[in-house]
């Protein structure tokens, strides 16, 4: 086949150029305009050079806010990833069930982030609230405003409540993709219920879950608004993740150089982890 | 050995899927179930198995009832028309996982593995994960994940109809010499009676849940005992007319083409049957009549051609050796092998032998 040459076929091309520029480049690259420059207001701007990312690299604050960071990630996929793949086997397969499980399973994901924030922080209030007052009631001594320990439980909570239906959606859609042939073909094996899930559901549900696992990654990565609205980041700066904690330098300290520069920093991150992850799962990919 | 469905009938919900059916397969038989989709080969298939249970109506293995017994605790297996393997088990690992799970030791596992990855020639693909491998390929290792078991029951739901052309007239051929010396009951669902023919041993023609006969394969061919029996265990489809038969010689109500017949039938009107490959474009046999026919499509299937052509109020099919391509349209003449017409009775039984 002879392929045309058109260069005025380029031109279709400029909008999402445009577009890209607008909400990506441009903004980003003021951002790296800012990580090397020292600002005093009124476009006075004088250079820093590597200064701004060096600082942030080796301090403390930092350290311990990605620490929080992995941690918060690290538990909830420990718990989301295996509780959304349970709670998608439970799913009945055909009936009336079906629409009324995957509506109360979408539910969750269709409620604006603060109003999670919102709603959490209410019903964890330890002396209004239905669930802390519950704890205190039954003997917990707990205060998610005082307590580390507990505003960590009650973020964990919030954010499992939040997102577990999607990994059950995802899990859903991959296990009902297998074809019916495979169960019997297990059955008739005399397979155990355990072998059919690690040898045929398992892998089958391969994909969607790399996928559910990218997401839920990113996603819980870059949390901010809904402990924000919950716990503010505290008490102390116990939850206070790398995007309050960025926001706190950035906005409530007006240290526009360093925040610019661990904006950065950050960003690489999240792109480096999404990168290996996907690479290890694609060599797998290749190997199978 | 035998296998027995006792006035088996499955319903779902107001459904009925399989109508009661009665039937008897003996040891060391292939029994083919002839159908079209959704004549209940499968639920059938999956009743016999014990994955499903049948409404009522009992099942017999062995002289034993096994009604309602899991399917775990029977001896059979399946192949589909899917390629149904463990996705990330080799194909060694794949053939040996019903031995496995049963604790068969290591070196007979290993030895049995190997006999049946010769028989259907995957030796070389031991070490291979069912997506490397093709399509037949896929379709022999579950061919021999059901062979290795030494099951008593053989199940294969239409394990050809996924293939392409070339690899289900290879595994087709193989198929019946690899149950040949084994102790079992194979069952094979099709839709196609070409296959029922290849595979020989026994069929059942199905349709629409019932077992519309069932009986040696060629003789189930040869002398269907009804109307619809020969019309599932046919294809191209039959053609069938009304003809009035008034002494030795009959003539069809439609048009004035007229023979001699030798059937010992009573005098009337009669249905008959005339598979297309009885109707040529050449001469076949002593008594062929003559009939002109307007040709509505001409087409080649292999090395044989397919006239649907139109004479009056008959649609008929023919099909000839060798290529012969009409016009559309075109007035052509075709021959009609009197000596094989199957005549049936008002009430769709089959009244003569052919």
């Amino acid at each position: 086949m002879n392929k045309t040459i058109n260069q005025k076929a380029w031109y279709f091309v400029i909008p999402v150029f445009v577009l890209v520029a607008f909400n990506a480049a441009i903004p980003l690259m003021t951002v790296v305009n800012y990580s090397f420059q020292e600002t005093f207001g009124n476009n006075v701007f004088a250079w820093e050079g590597t200064r701004w990312f060096k600082q942030i690299l080796l301090s403390d604050r930092f350290h311990a806010a990605l620490g929080r960071q992995f941690a918060f990630t690290f538990i909830i996929l420990l718990i989301q990833i295996p509780l959304g793949i349970a709670i998608a086997l439970t799913m009945p397969k055909k009936g009336w069930g079906v629409p009324v499980c995957l509506i109360l399973m979408s539910m969750p994901l269709l409620i604006p982030w603060n109003v999670v924030g919102a709603m959490w922080n209410i019903f964890a209030l330890p002396d209004i609230g239905f669930l802390g007052h519950t704890l205190n009631s039954v003997g917990f001594d707990y205060n998610f405003t005082q307590q580390p320990g507990d505003a960590w439980f009650t973020t964990i909570l919030m954010d499992v409540w939040h997102w577990t239906s999607l990994v059950v959606l995802l899990s859903y859609a991959g296990l009902n993709s297998i074809q019916p042939a495979y169960y019997q073909a297990a059955e008739i094996d005399g397979a155990s219920r355990w072998a059919t899930f690690r040898y045929i559901e398992l892998p089958k549900m391969k994909k969607v879950l790399t996928l559910a696992i990218l997401l839920r990654f990113m996603d819980s990565f870059m949390i901010y608004t809904e402990p924000f609205v919950l716990t503010g980041g505290g008490p102390g700066n116990t939850t206070a993740f790398l995007s309050i904690d960025l926001v706190k330098m950035a906005l409530g300290q007006f240290d526009l150089g360093p925040a610019a520069a661990m904006s950065l920093i950050y960003f690489f991150i999240v792109l480096l982890v999404c990168w290996v992850f996907y690479n290890l799962m694609m060599k797998n990919e290749a190997q199978s | 050995m035998s296998l027995e469905l006792k006035n088996v009938e499955k319903k779902v919900g107001i459904d009925t899927h399989i109508h009661p059916t009665s039937l008897r397969l003996e040891k060391n038989t292939i029994n083919v179930l002839l159908g079209s989709t959704l004549a209940g080969k499968t639920t059938l298939m999956q009743i016999m198995a014990g994955l499903d249970k049948p409404t009522s109506g009992e099942i017999w293995f062995d002289e034993k009832n096994v009604t309602g017994i899991k399917v775990q605790k029977r001896n059979c297996s399946m192949v589909y028309q899917q390629f149904i393997n463990y996705p990330n088990y080799t194909v060694y690992e794949n053939i040996a996982s019903p031995l496995a799970i049963t604790g068969v030791k290591e070196d007979e596992i290993k030895q049995r593995v190997g006999k049946v990855a010769e028989l259907l020639k995957l030796s070389a693909m031991l070490n291979k994960k069912p997506d490397e491998l093709s399509g037949g390929q896929q379709q022999r290792t579950a061919l021999a994940r059901a062979l290795v078991k030494d099951s008593d029951l053989i199940l294969l739901d239409e394990p050809l109809a996924n293939l392409d052309f070339k690899l289900r007239e290879e595994l087709r051929e193989e198929l019946p010499k690899l149950f040949e010396d084994r102790d079992c009951i194979v069952v094979y669902a099709t839709t196609e009676p070409s296959d029922a023919l290849m595979i020989g041993g026994n069929t059942a023609t199905l349709l629409e849940g019932r077992v519309i006969q069932y009986g040696k394969t060629l003789e189930v061919y040869n002398k269907p005992e009804n109307l619809v029996s020969a019309k599932v265990f046919s294809d191209p489809p039959m053609n069938i007319a009304e003809i009035i038969k008034s002494g030795d010689s009959c003539k069809f109500t439609d048009n004035n083409v007229q023979w001699k017949s030798s059937a010992k039938i009573k005098d009337g009107t009669y249905k008959i049957g005339i598979r297309p490959h009885n109707i040529t474009t050449y001469k076949e046999g002593n008594n062929s009549v003559e009939i002109n026919g307007k040709v509505q499509i001409s087409e080649l299937s292999g090395s044989e051609s397919l006239i649907h052509f139109t004479n009056g109020n008959l649609n008929w099919v023919s099909l000839s050796n060798g290529t012969q391509q009409k016009n559309v349209g075109e007035d052509t003449k075709l021959y009609i092998n009197t000596d094989e017409f199957l005549y049936f009775d008002q009430n769709n039984r089959l009244v003569n032998n052919g």
